[in-house]
């Protein structure tokens, strides 16, 4: 019956118990495709760093395939498995490495721009919070639709920084609260 | 062209809302901007599938992990997992983690004053079958207290977490025991304003699991998000 799903509640302090073997911070081993690595925190209401969080990460591959039947579009099984699980450290802190995603070209023949698709748990959260990472210096986020709907003061939450311009390095914090709170969706 | 069909919003009242205040820890963790609604796309009907090889078939007794069996008293908890149109979610994993019979975690930060048992780790993975139907094996949790309000402790509880066909289908919850008197004081189980959504989170005891000689039965069935459905006219 519509509307009769299991309530979420949260993964509360001690998750790593469950969640620890499915920890991959390195995505792409091996797979085709532009490096990078993200780095950040995730920061309470009082700018403290949270260090019991973990982060799912869901992307498609370089050519903007995600491994998935429902994948509209050319997709010979590409090898990428796109997942990725990071808790953060003492700090609050989360690194991982990837590969950037292709534009996903939706039905309509339009093509997204580049993302990581995010989930975020913590002690704290009820549920889980849903954002995503854009990339900096992207052509295809002046007409993405989910950029679209966020208003322009508040997106520059959803796209990392480019800290050392030689490397493929980038930032992105995740803000629970505050006049940087990060962009969350209803999806 | 055919759209793209995204998964049904909960039912007001049957989902937690972010901020709870009872819940001291959401207070600084809840989000306080309204979260922005957006467009189907294909990066939130599509998700991670994983195959069944990366689970031990023996992953899902919490009870033979280690050289004797854990103390506490053995149970199993089972039951299927289905959408909201009542269509098992197979071949899915599930994890689950969960406190020792004396209500202590394997954890560095877990500073309850209960012992380890150096024969339980508390930790279990299991895939659905054809029919959404999975199982564990393991021990009945122990209550334990927490700094959340004077004198709290927290209803006995097995978190689950399972990830179903797509990224909207997420879903991590916590299993509750029928009948904790702990239940009506409990700010995370409350924290779901609906009493019928509530209930959808305790297990029952079920007499078909219950092995003679050998474990109490409870039965747990799981609903993730339904579909919503195709447009007429298409």
């Amino acid at each position: 019956m519509p509307g009769h799903s299991t309530p979420s509640q949260t993964v509360g302090p001690f998750f790593t118990i469950g969640m620890d073997k499915l920890n991959r911070a390195n995505l792409a081993e091996g797979i085709a495709g532009e490096r990078i690595q993200i780095h950040g925190r995730v920061l309470d209401g009082d700018g403290q760093p949270v260090p019991d969080a973990v982060l799912e990460i869901w992307q498609a591959d370089a050519d903007g395939r995600y491994r998935h039947p429902e994948h509209v579009g050319p997709n010979d099984t590409a090898p990428f498995f796109g997942f990725g699980r990071i808790p953060t450290d003492e700090s609050g802190r989360f690194s991982f490495s990837t590969i950037k995603p292709g534009p996903v070209v939706s039905p309509d023949g339009k093509p997204n721009a580049p993302h990581l698709q995010i989930s975020i748990f913590m002690r704290g959260l009820l549920q889980r919070l849903v954002t995503r990472l854009y990339f900096p210096d992207e052509p295809l986020n002046a007409a993405d639709v989910v950029l679209q709907a966020v208003t322009e003061s508040r997106r520059g939450t959803l796209i990392a920084r480019k800290t050392r311009p030689q490397e493929n390095s980038m930032e992105w914090d995740v803000c629970l609260q505050g006049k940087d709170e990060t962009v969350f969706f209803d999806c | 062209m055919k759209p793209l069909l995204g998964y049904r919003k909960p039912a007001p009242g049957s989902q937690p809302k972010h901020l709870s205040p009872p819940y001291v820890s959401s207070i600084k963790r809840a989000p306080k901007q309204p979260l922005i609604e957006i467009p189907v796309t294909l990066s939130e009907i599509t998700g991670p599938l994983f195959p069944k090889e990366i689970v031990s078939p023996k992953a899902f007794d919490l009870t033979h992990q280690h050289k004797a069996e854990p103390l506490g008293e053995r149970i199993s908890v089972s039951g299927r997992v289905l959408d909201e149109d009542g269509k098992p979610i197979r071949n899915s994993l599930i994890e689950i983690w969960q406190a020792n019979a004396a209500g202590r975690y394997l954890h560095k930060n877990d500073q309850h004053d209960a012992p380890l048992d150096p024969n339980f780790t508390g930790e279990g993975r299991a895939f659905t079958d054809e029919d959404g139907r999975y199982k564990f094996v393991t021990i009945r949790p122990g209550a334990y207290p927490w700094k959340n309000h004077f004198n709290a402790w927290r209803p006995q509880h097995i978190h689950f977490s399972l990830f179903g066909p797509a990224f909207a289908t997420r879903l991590v919850t916590q299993m509750y025991f029928p009948g904790d008197p702990l239940l009506e004081f409990d700010p995370i189980f409350h924290s779901v304003p609906e009493e019928a959504a509530r209930r959808r989170m305790i297990a029952s005891f079920d007499w078909l699991s219950t092995e003679p000689d050998l474990s109490l039965g409870f039965r747990f069935d799981i609903v993730l998000r339904g579909r919503n459905a195709t447009p007429m006219g298409r």
